[in-house]
């Protein structure tokens, strides 16, 4: 993870004393354990605080949109995927972009981390390549990298970058065999009443605080349709209709978008799997219609898009 | 519940199944009265919010019917819409609403017939769904 770091600081001091890019987008240390944050490095000076290791999960590529300067930016597979998607559509342009390319091993699930802590406070946290070692007050922990992935992480097929200027360290080699979509055949096989109940159990602790929509980079709508008044399209309360509204609008909006990289999930303070929805969307793009989202900057989203021979056998 | 009847609410495209409820009124086809129809320009003009919409004020049942592809007023609107409803009702379903509530057909001006014998089924498998249980918004709303 040091061998990351480095280069990136190398490439954003490089492009940013060149006059290359007016800012780097990357991470540097937060304050609390387990939690980088995003930095948008914009002097030589400041580029000694940008880090890398497995606590950058923030999806980098929700900074992008709306940005008119010239920007590097830190992208693992997820966030270049979604900046192939930003791209395609049109928030940004691509000779704005210098994509600093992170192949990525998965990054570390918080929440499974701080559980395994029972509340012990970690002082120290260092990253080899397949353990965390975690020390610290009555505490020194070594923990396996791979059975603390992100849930997204765990399943992911595309960890190298899609596009990239450059890259801060050797491809990886991407998973296969892993079965992507289990959790949601589980949920194909319930009768309509349990899957009621399953999603209705899944969001009952949602206090629409809106954290999932405003991680996720491909929500970059002027005015969210929860915003709107006429017509309101959702309550503002938490009756449990209108959160259920909230999810799955914003779930549909995803249809076709999404790159499943957790932004969400990652987000949301009182853990509610929200990937539950945009992921029965994202299984039924690459079956209906063979997309997969931020693949290739030159096919347009699948809801952009139709072909004569389109699934239509739910019409009558 | 013995005398209960379904409401459904039917999105029916100003060029062609709008025109096909007409000529079924006309040849004074017989088909029940249960179901609203709402006009519009084309099938792709409808927003999956229109859908959830209808739900969440009750609507039993959700009947959406436009042009064949190929027949579109604006070439290409009932095509967008076919990949629209394909995930919106996939998702739906998932989620927990009865696929009985949810319909989808392809009824062009002239299909007066088709249009009398899909809203009697329509119609029919609503009722056999009963009376809509979720997604319903019970509250005032606020603004």
């Amino acid at each position: 993870m040091q061998a990351y770091t480095e280069r990136i600081r190398e490439a954003a001091k490089r492009l940013l004393s060149d006059e290359k890019v007016d800012v780097v987008i990357g991470f540097r240390k937060g304050t609390i354990p387990f939690m980088n944050e995003p930095y948008l490095a914009k002097t030589p000076e400041q580029v000694d605080q940008l880090v890398w290791d497995g606590n950058c999960g923030v999806n980098l590529a929700n900074y992008l949109p709306r940005r008119t300067d010239r920007i590097a930016v830190v992208a693992k597979g997820c966030d270049s995927r979604n900046i192939v998607e930003h791209i395609v559509e049109n928030q940004i342009k691509r000779e704005q972009l210098h994509i600093l390319g992170a192949p990525c091993k998965g990054m570390m699930d918080k929440r499974r981390i701080n559980a395994e802590l029972k509340g012990r406070e970690p002082s120290s946290v260092e990253e080899t390549g397949s353990e965390i070692k975690i020390k610290g007050q009555d505490l020194d922990l070594t923990l396996s990298r791979s059975e603390f992935l992100q849930e997204n992480c765990a399943i992911c097929i595309h960890r190298n970058p899609v596009i990239y200027d450059d890259l801060v360290g050797d491809l990886v080699e991407e998973q296969k065999d892993v079965d992507r979509y289990a959790d949601v055949r589980k949920v194909e096989a319930m009768s309509s009443e349990d899957k009621w109940q399953y999603f209705d159990d899944l969001i009952s602790t949602c206090i629409r605080c809106y954290a999932c929509r405003n991680a996720c980079p491909a929500c970059y709508c002027p005015t969210c349709f929860v915003d709107e008044s006429r017509p309101q399209w959702v309550g503002k309360t938490i009756d449990p209709t209108d959160t259920r509204t909230f999810h799955f609008l914003r779930a549909y909006h995803l249809a076709g978008r999404c790159t499943d990289c957790g932004a969400c999930e990652r987000s949301c303070p009182v853990g509610i799997k929200v990937r539950q929805f945009t992921k029965k969307l994202e299984k039924d793009v690459k079956e209906l219609f063979d997309y997969e989202a931020g693949i290739n900057p030159d096919m347009r989203p699948a809801l952009d898009f139709h072909r004569p021979d389109d699934p239509q056998g739910f019409i009558k | 519940m013995s005398n209960w009847e379904p409401k459904i609410i039917a999105f029916l495209c100003n060029w062609c199944s709008y025109g096909a409820a007409d000529l079924a009124g006309v040849s004074r086809m017989q088909y029940p009265p249960n179901f609203r129809v709402i006009r519009v320009p084309c099938t792709g003009r409808i927003n999956p919010k229109f859908i959830l919409s209808a739900l969440r004020h009750g609507a039993d049942g959700v009947w959406v019917s436009g042009c064949h592809p190929g027949d579109c007023h604006y070439i290409e609107g009932n095509l967008y819409a076919r990949r629209k409803f394909a995930l919106l009702k996939n998702l739906l379903e998932h989620t927990g609403i009865e696929p009985k509530r949810l319909h989808f057909s392809w009824i062009s001006s002239a299909e007066a017939t088709k249009f009398a014998d899909v809203a009697r089924e329509v119609i029919r498998t609503v009722k056999e769904a009963g009376p809509a249980r979720h997604f319903i918004k019970k509250q005032a709303e606020v603004a």
